[in-house]
């Protein structure tokens, strides 16, 4: 039995499914990341969790408990907000003190648990000021203090970096993740930005309309999405994906006719048969410019240079576009012709009904 | 140049803005020291501060600021506190609660004249009000609200009258209320009963400092109600200083009287203003 269990988790609003069974495990101190598209119910997952939404069926246990009949209070959570939530008429003391206050815990006990949350937070000095006087990220370590004095089961994260701009966000990332491995508490968190997802979980929980589209490690999710979904949702740029135009079959190898080009690797790797309804992912750092001979050619409709690496847009030999990484100082120049070749070690395959077809990798290393 | 022709333009209205403020007053400080009775016709005379001495001296002066003063302080006090509780009721969702809102809203657009009309024949009549009829199907003997308690049915009156008032600026406040505040405190273990103390109430301050300054300014000047109902009596027990100005003008036709009255009750409206003002303004800074 795992820490936090979710089971058959449904949620119907009056015209609408946000939740379609939901099933999930949770381990004791880990950091789970729910990411997805806005409007998959990843927010509404994690505030049916935290009881300000009732399930409509399905239950969540707790450490043993079942707690989906629970009041918010009573469930033993801690939850930061995207809009911070702090009490604007109360001192930064004040809000991190709330709950033991209303709990009436003792008064030498509340300084106590205020003095540690605010020392590990960098806020001592603040103590007496209002949330108005404080910055965007004094407020998010606020936010964050007022959950850890409750010293929750779990705590609960709604995307609490978008409202902080580019570089505070990576700083607060980090000290999220020093906070987690301090703590060791178990953290649920709610995010669209891929980023946050894949530096800070342990997991990624990944939904897309209502349902748990895949979980796994960030490096699982990378290297061997499941889905048509997750394959182009995991990873910027996105996945390039070719429609497969022709398949021969050369005894042990199979040779794809793709995107004007051909590319071939063992049949002994499928374990499922494929055809011409199916489609090849292959992420852009997967593809190499070579001066000539590629496996594909096109050419180039623009370069953008990011600095450590460039990108280049390619319209292949049969006007499909993809995207193809290219070295930082590569001397590619728009309208020019390359040509390109695949690493098919890491091509993944899609079948008609956009499940990927499980491959059986050459080299399995990733841990 | 550009700031003359702005000047130049913007003169007419400021010009007449102005005249229209100094004319009554400048009229009103001239006949407040002249003996001007409407009954005697024919020169008047500069009387200095007989005028003002003769108002203050009334028998009637401290029972009508007295009873202001009530007037105002109960009006208030009624309207924040109910104000704020009936709009915390009609915050939430709930069937019908359009309709509430309007049926709540709807007194604020009846007109006092009106408004007193209504309370005096229909609901507080010791013969056929709804109030007599309440108390006889009790057994009770029905009151005569308005001659019993005339300076309370005028309050119940001019409440009724301002309730609506208070219930739309709280009403609108309540609706910029941050969710997410709300719902934190839940999560910290917050009945509803701590959201309204601790969140609610002090997210109203501002909005009850503002319905607090402009409900003290209008019921200083309560004067409809009084006017239909009880006609300031019985003797002076439900007499304002507005209805006492009126009273001394067109009643016993003393202008010049009524005047330095009018300017007693500036001089006193600006000093609750000025308290009001330092008491609760330091609400609306940010």
């Amino acid at each position: 039995m795992s820490y936090l269990t979710i089971n058959q988790l449904q949620k119907h609003y009056d015209n609408y499914h946000a939740l379609r069974g939901i099933n999930l495990s949770i381990e004791e101190g880990e950091f789970i990341v729910f990411v997805g598209p806005s409007g998959c119910g990843k927010s509404t997952l994690l505030r049916t969790i935290a009881g300000l939404e009732t399930s409509s069926s399905g239950e969540i246990n707790l450490d043993g408990q079942e707690i989906s009949e629970l009041a918010p209070a009573k469930r033993d959570l801690a939850m930061v907000f995207q809009s911070y939530a702090l009490y604007p008429h109360m001192t930064v003391k004040e809000n991190l003190s709330f709950a033991l206050r209303l709990a009436k815990a003792p008064q030498t006990e509340i300084d106590e648990k205020v003095r540690i949350a605010s020392t590990s937070l960098q806020l001592d000095t603040l103590l007496e000021r209002k949330p108005k006087e404080l910055s965007g990220g004094q407020r998010q370590r606020v936010a964050i203090g007022r959950a850890i004095v409750r010293q929750p089961k779990v705590f609960l994260f709604d995307e609490p970096l978008s409202n902080l701009d580019a570089a505070l966000r990576v700083q607060m990332r980090l000290e999220l993740a020093r906070l987690h491995k301090q703590l060791g508490t178990t953290m649920i968190y709610v995010t669209h930005d891929q980023v946050e997802a894949m530096t800070l979980a342990d997991r990624v929980v990944i939904l897309n309309a209502g349902q748990i589209e895949q979980v796994g490690t960030p490096l699982e999710l990378y290297r061997q999405p499941k889905s048509r979904f997750v394959a182009e949702f995991i990873g910027t740029p996105k996945m390039n994906l070719i429609p497969i135009d022709q398949i021969d079959n050369q005894g042990d190898r199979l040779a794809l006719s793709v995107g004007g080009g051909k590319t071939s690797f063992p049949v002994s790797r499928l374990q499922e048969d494929i055809n011409t309804n199916s489609t090849l992912g292959i992420r852009p750092e997967h593809l190499a410019l070579v001066d000539s001979d590629g496996d594909l050619s096109g050419h180039v409709e623009l370069i953008e240079h990011l600095g450590s690496e460039a990108y280049a847009h390619v319209r292949l030999s049969n006007q499909q576009r993809i995207i193809v990484k290219a070295a930082a100082r590569s001397r590619i120049k728009d309208e020019q012709q390359v040509h390109i070749n695949i690493d098919t070690d890491e091509i993944i395959l899609l079948n008609d009904s956009d499940r990927v077809i499980s491959m059986i990798a050459e080299e399995t290393v990733y841990d | 140049m550009k700031r003359t022709i702005t000047r130049l333009l913007m003169a007419p209205s400021v010009i007449v803005l102005l005249l229209w403020m100094i004319i009554p007053l400048s009229m009103t400080i001239y006949f407040s020291t002249i003996h001007y009775n409407l009954l005697y016709p024919g020169p008047t005379r500069f009387v200095g501060w007989l005028n003002y001495d003769f108002f203050i001296t009334d028998p009637a002066f401290l029972t009508a600021i007295g009873n202001t003063t009530l007037l105002v302080g109960s009006v208030l006090i009624i309207t924040v506190v109910l104000g704020v509780a009936l709009s915390a009721l009609i915050d939430k969702p709930f069937f019908g609660r359009g309709i509430v809102r309007v049926l709540l809203i709807s007194p604020f657009f009846v007109m006092p004249t009106v408004n007193a009309l209504v309370w005096k024949n229909m609901m507080m009549n010791p013969v056929y009000g709804i109030f007599a009829w309440i108390w006889q199907s009790l057994g009770l003997t029905p009151i005569d609200w308005l001659s019993t308690y005339p300076l309370f049915s005028i309050i119940v009156m001019v409440s009724w009258q301002w309730l609506p008032f208070a219930i739309l600026v709280f009403v609108t406040a309540l609706q910029s209320q941050d969710h997410e505040q709300k719902e934190a405190a839940q999560m910290d273990g917050a009945t509803s009963w701590h959201i309204f103390r601790y969140l609610t109430i002090p997210h109203l301050s501002r909005p009850i400092t503002v319905v607090v300054m402009i409900e003290a300014i209008f019921l200083l000047s309560v004067f409809a109600q009084i006017y239909v109902s009880t006609n300031g009596g019985p003797g002076y027990s439900s007499t304002n200083l507005a209805y006492m100005i009126y009273n001394q003008a067109l009643l016993q036709f003393n202008v010049g009287t009524a005047s330095a009255g009018g300017l007693i009750a500036v001089v006193l409206a600006n000093i609750v203003a000025f308290f009001l003002i330092r008491a609760v303004g330091k609400n609306l800074t940010v």
